[in-house]
């Protein structure tokens, strides 16, 4: 069963094709992974699916409904849920504070305290929860709104470069936390840079170039694949 | 009784400064001496008090709509015209018999409220936000006291209520309250005073509780990061709209009650000065703290009054010079600067005792 349909997206910004008739279908259940070079079109796919944007022409499914035209907070409310590629928690407010932010509207109360508690030790952030987010280093920073985005519950887990700035340790902590969420039945789609984290998790990669989907298939099959190698190396790898 | 308790324990939070028993123990000894204050006073200074006191609504308008809510609106003193206006046409046209200035009151705070439903409606639905949203609630602000001001003729009349234009609308009756035997008349003094006091305690109190509850929530949740505000999936423009349409009715009561303190009203009150003051106190006080913002307006306006006798032009460099201290010193605001200071203080000393 497919969750997300992405049929014949386009969009301009100006004469840039930043999109240029993407289809894409998420299998319910899978952890799908994002790559190609900068600029690729990447982020902005992202702004699609969360109508950030609206495509110029296509269409997007979102667990057999079509919203396309749909605002962003409601789409939220349909199960997406995204976590940027700049952090974007509330910088002033302290940590303990942003996630009462993304869990109030689903608890209430003793239970909310007691869910910020849990999704406290879950982040490892016990000991900042008093500390004004924007001090945060960046590593917590993206804890903090990965955090944020998981209290929603999501069917659709979106994941803007979520391991940047990490160590490897880190990153291979993430993606552990990625499969357990993967395991309760969340989807996945994450955009990542880093292959090693993209062969931790990924049960399936598209690879996106000059807005266009340009290849998809396993890691294995993707890294065998030469055209994909040759649009790498076209660039510094970042 | 639950959600009562609730509600109460929301008085206190991240998003006010100022907790625990010293904090409203103070607060107690506050009210009780502006309670007590009147009869140990004379009329003049009760009534110049009230004056002070009616600014302290707009300020916190503009503390609700700029400090929490992010959005700097240069409209409230448009908001603060028209309820001010709505009150005079509607007492003058229909008396103060059966309680209707009470009323009059109310139907004016409200026609301020729905003009900010418009205006706000096209603002954020229209994604204006930012400088552009400073600049659309300045022009509208200009607008309508250029339109007053040019309503000298007898032609602009609401029924019995002349416009006047430059000169304003004088005579509207003061707040009566029906009464067995005599209605009592609340005039600018020590009537108008307790009515005052008691509105600004529960429109203290009540926004306290609003700004820590899950609404207060997401509206610093906006001002920090709209984007990721919708991204949790809230309606993010109609938050703002309704942050907005609440600040405006402040604005507005802000315009009733100056309008029945001193039985009238200009186009002045929707000028560039008039806009901007509300800025300054709010600012110097501390915009995203409400006890910061009714402090600094205040202390700022009584500073401003004992220098405006040298002369107005001292007064309004005085206002400019503190402005820039505020930047230079404490960006978020010195009553608020200092709260926090005193709190650090606090703080340190009870560990210490501990
Ligand atoms: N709002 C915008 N207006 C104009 N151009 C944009 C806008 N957003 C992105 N672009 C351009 O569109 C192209 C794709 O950008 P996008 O951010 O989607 O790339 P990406 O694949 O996420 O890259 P990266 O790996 O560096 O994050 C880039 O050339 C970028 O400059
Ligand atoms: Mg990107």
């Amino acid at each position: 069963m497919s969750l997300l349909e992405l049929r014949k997206l386009n969009k301009h910004f100006g004469g840039l094709h930043v999109t240029n008739s993407v289809d894409l279908t998420l299998r319910a259940g899978e952890i799908h992974c994002l790559i190609g070079p900068n600029g690729a079109g990447k982020s902005t796919l992202f702004r699609l699916i969360l109508g950030e944007h609206r495509p110029g022409s296509g269409d997007i499914l979102f667990a057999g409904e079509n919203i396309t035209a749909l605002k962003s907070f409601a789409r939220i409310h349909r199960g997406l849920s995204v976590k940027f590629q700049v952090p974007g928690v509330f910088k002033g407010l302290s940590v303990r504070q942003n996630l009462e932010i993304a869990l109030q509207s689903r608890h209430r109360g003793g239970e909310l305290e007691a869910e910020i508690g849990r999704l406290l030790a879950f982040l490892g952030l016990e000991s900042e929860q008093t500390q004004i987010a924007g001090n945060l280093s960046h590593g917590q920073k993206q804890w903090l709104e990965i955090g944020m985005a998981i209290s929603l519950k999501p069917r659709l887990l979106l994941l803007d470069e979520p391991t940047a700035g990490m160590s490897p340790e880190e990153t291979h902590m993430t993606g552990e936390m990625v499969q357990r969420l993967n395991a309760g039945g969340m989807t996945v789609l994450a955009i990542e840079h880093d292959m090693a984290f993209v062969r931790q998790v990924a049960h399936r990669v598209t690879v996106l170039h000059l807005g266009q989907v340009f290849a998809q298939g396993s890691i294995d099959e993707i890294v065998a694949d030469e055209r994909v190698a040759a649009i790498y190396l076209g660039q510094a790898h970042a | 009784m639950t959600g009562l308790l609730a509600m109460f324990r929301r008085l206190e939070g991240p998003q006010t400064v100022g907790r625990g028993p010293a904090f409203w123990g103070l607060f107690a000894l506050v009210l009780a001496v502006a309670l007590a204050y009147p009869l140990f006073s004379d009329g003049y200074t009760v009534g110049n008090t009230v004056y002070f006191f009616v600014w302290v609504f707009i300020a916190l308008s503009l503390c609700l709509i700029w400090g929490y809510g992010g959005s700097l609106s240069f409209g409230q003193t448009a908001f603060f015209g028209i309820a001010g206006y709505s009150y005079g046409i509607l007492t003058i046209n229909f008396g103060s018999g059966y309680g209707f200035t009470l009323l009059a009151l109310v139907m004016a705070v409200a026609i301020a409220a729905l003009f900010a439903v418009l205006l706000g409606y096209f603002m954020f639905f229209g994604r204006i936000a930012g400088v552009f949203l400073g600049i659309v609630t300045l022009a509208v602000t200009l607008m309508l006291e250029r339109f007053m001001a040019q309503t000298a003729g007898p032609e602009w009349h609401i029924g019995a209520a002349r416009l006047n234009g430059f000169n304003g609308m004088s005579a509207m009756p003061p707040l009566t309250i029906p009464w067995p035997g005599e209605p009592i008349v609340l005039f600018a003094d020590v009537g108008l005073y307790y009515l005052v006091l008691g509105l600004l305690a529960f429109v203290y109190l009540a926004l306290r509780i609003l700004m820590n509850s899950s609404f207060g929530n997401v509206i610093v949740a906006i001002r920090e990061n709209p984007e990721r505000a919708e991204m949790l999936g809230y309606d993010v423009r109609k938050y703002q709209l309704i942050t907005f349409v609440i600040g405006a009715a402040l604005a507005g009561l802000s315009g009733v009650l100056y309008t029945v303190w001193g039985q009238y009203i200009t186009p002045s009150s929707m000028g560039m000065t008039a806009a901007a003051l509300p800025l300054i106190w709010v600012a110097v006080g501390g915009r995203s703290d409400l006890t910061s913002t009714v402090i600094g307006t205040l202390v700022v306006l009584a500073a401003f009054q004992a220098l405006t006798i040298y002369g107005s032009q001292y007064a309004l460099v005085f206002m400019g010079v503190l402005l820039v201290l505020t930047v230079l010193i404490a960006p978020n605001g010195l009553v608020l600067g200092a709260m926090n200071w005193l709190g650090r203080i606090a703080s340190r000393l009870t560990q210490r005792a501990g």
